[in-house]
């Protein structure tokens, strides 16, 4: 059996911000048909890795490809989605209208009404964006990631500020899209979440992977996720 | 009673570009749209050039001479929608990471720009129709020549590259709200003494040498001139140098992300 080309390839990715390094050598795969969480502590540099992904920021050293080509190709801005941590989209617009826009910059979108009712918004589909709850701002954002039906797909933090209804159902979808062959690496703080998603896990600390498997590996010996994670990384309390 | 089950979608991947000319036309009616929407920009764009336009016509004397005030309150339009709202919007773009999101879709960053310039001249040409029918509509008569009515153009055109140039590049570094206020300054400031409204003889001898050299004095001057069948071409040397130091600024200055 041949195994699959990554869909992702970051090879040992340096970057410095304002005297910082912010990473340090971090390398990582991901896969078609696979899920890859990426957990770490808050500036452990996981939206600096999505930027370099999406080609917003350029390595110092190290090399990012995506899908084949280097991060930031003109060539694989139609096959990769994202969805980025921070609002993503005007004050004013309304959910609908952003998504009727996104689908307009792409050949063969997804239906907007199909996604707008599978991704729970119809209630919500006419209300400007700055009056929508931190939740369904997620889920709108989450639809926009998909809405040009990518291959690969970086999802920085998606479920942040839903409840649990949301949460769950956000869960199924990622399902599918694995099952439908679309790479998925998804930055999360929950370390629930990564023990039921995730087919691969990195755990990133300080700009660097620290530790990565299964989650059957990394939870050997009766370990939690969290304990694994708190072995293996630093907070900015202490 | 069971939930509804979700709408049935194929996930599976089918990824491509729409044509690009779509891609940038859908992303200029979107920014058009949401710039007619809110009421702050309208304040900019419209309230105020109209303001100013029936307050000439009410106070008279030379502030009311409407061959003077018509060009000098379209001028005024040019300044608040190319330098101000750019300036407004794009700060907010940024903090808000539609820049982001959008600088990684296939419309890509530089359809982002041509998408935003193409809303701006958009929001412009409206601007000025609108304003130009209320000021012909109290009595306004241009004697613009041929000649005079391409130098107009050529001189808008120039004014919004180096105003949004600088726009992109205040909005580029500072945060959103100082921006905001930043804009909003520069915006009263050059109104009152960039000779953009007032002619630059209206000044004092002493300051017109430096006020002249201003991006708005040329754009002011310009359109006051071109109007009564002048045709200098000052105005459109010293815009052409503003317009490549306002890209130029853009270029360095400005950052995608917050």
């Amino acid at each position: 059996m041949s195994t699959p080309v990554a869909a992702l390839v970051v090879d040992r990715l340096s970057v410095t911000l304002g005297g910082r390094a912010v990473l340090d050598g971090l390398s990582l795969t991901a896969s078609p048909g696979r899920l890859t969480a990426v957990l770490g502590p808050n500036g452990a540099g996981k939206t600096t890795l999505i930027r370099c992904c999406t080609g917003l920021l350029r390595a110092d050293t190290g090399a990012v490809t995506v899908l084949g080509r280097p991060a930031g190709s003109a060539e694989v801005a139609a096959r990769v989605g994202l969805m980025p941590q921070s609002t993503g989209a005007w004050s004013g617009i309304r959910a609908d209208e952003l998504l009727h826009y996104l689908a307009g910059l792409y050949a063969h979108p997804h239906d907007v009404d199909t996604l707008v009712r599978r991704c729970g918004i119809t209630s919500f589909a006419r209300t400007p964006y700055r009056r929508l709850s931190g939740g369904q701002q997620q889920a709108v954002n989450l639809a926009g990631a998909l809405i040009g039906r990518p291959e690969l797909v970086f999802l920085d933090e998606p479920t942040a500020g839903m409840d649990p209804h949301a949460r769950r159902a956000t869960w199924a979808l990622l399902d599918e899209l694995r099952a439908a062959g679309v790479a998925i690496v998804l930055t999360t703080h929950a370390m629930d979440e990564a023990q039921t998603l995730a087919d691969q896990v990195y755990i990133v600390d300080a700009g660097r992977v620290t530790v990565a498997g299964t989650v059957d590996e990394l939870t050997a010996g009766d370990r939690t996720l969290e304990d694994v994670f708190l072995a293996h990384t630093h907070g900015a309390v202490r | 009673m069971s939930a509804p089950a979700p709408a049935a979608l194929d996930l599976t991947p089918a990824p491509g570009s729409a044509p690009p000319t779509r891609r940038v036309l859908r992303h200029a009616r979107t920014e058009a749209m949401l710039l007619a929407r809110n009421g702050e920009q309208l304040v900019l764009a419209l309230v105020i050039p109209l303001g100013l336009l029936v307050l000439g016509r009410i106070v008279g004397g030379s502030f009311g001479d409407l061959s003077v005030l018509a060009p000098s309150v379209l001028a005024l339009a040019v300044w608040s929608s190319a330098f101000t709202s750019v300036a407004i919007s794009t700060g907010f773009e940024r903090r808000y990471g539609v820049l982001e999101r959008l600088a990684c879709t296939p419309l890509g960053r530089a359809g982002l720009l041509t998408g935003k310039a193409l809303a701006t001249a958009a929001v412009v040409f409206g601007q000025l129709l609108v304003i130009g029918s209320v000021a012909m509509a109290l009595g306004w008569r241009p004697a613009i020549t041929g000649l005079g009515f391409v130098l107009s153009v050529l001189t808008v055109l120039l004014a919004g590259i180096a105003f949004s140039g600088l726009a992109l590049a205040l909005s580029g570094r500072l945060r959103a709200e100082v921006t905001l206020a930043l804009a909003n300054v520069i915006y009263v400031v050059l109104l009152a003494g960039g000779a953009l409204v007032l002619p630059l003889d209206r000044y004092p001898a002493m300051v017109q040498s430096v006020v002249g050299l201003l991006p708005t004095a040329a754009l002011g001057e310009g359109l006051r001139a071109y109007a009564i069948g002048g045709a200098p071409l000052w105005p459109l040397l010293s815009l052409l140098v503003w317009s490549g130091l306002g890209l130029l600024a853009a270029w360095k200055g400005f950052r995608w992300t917050s």
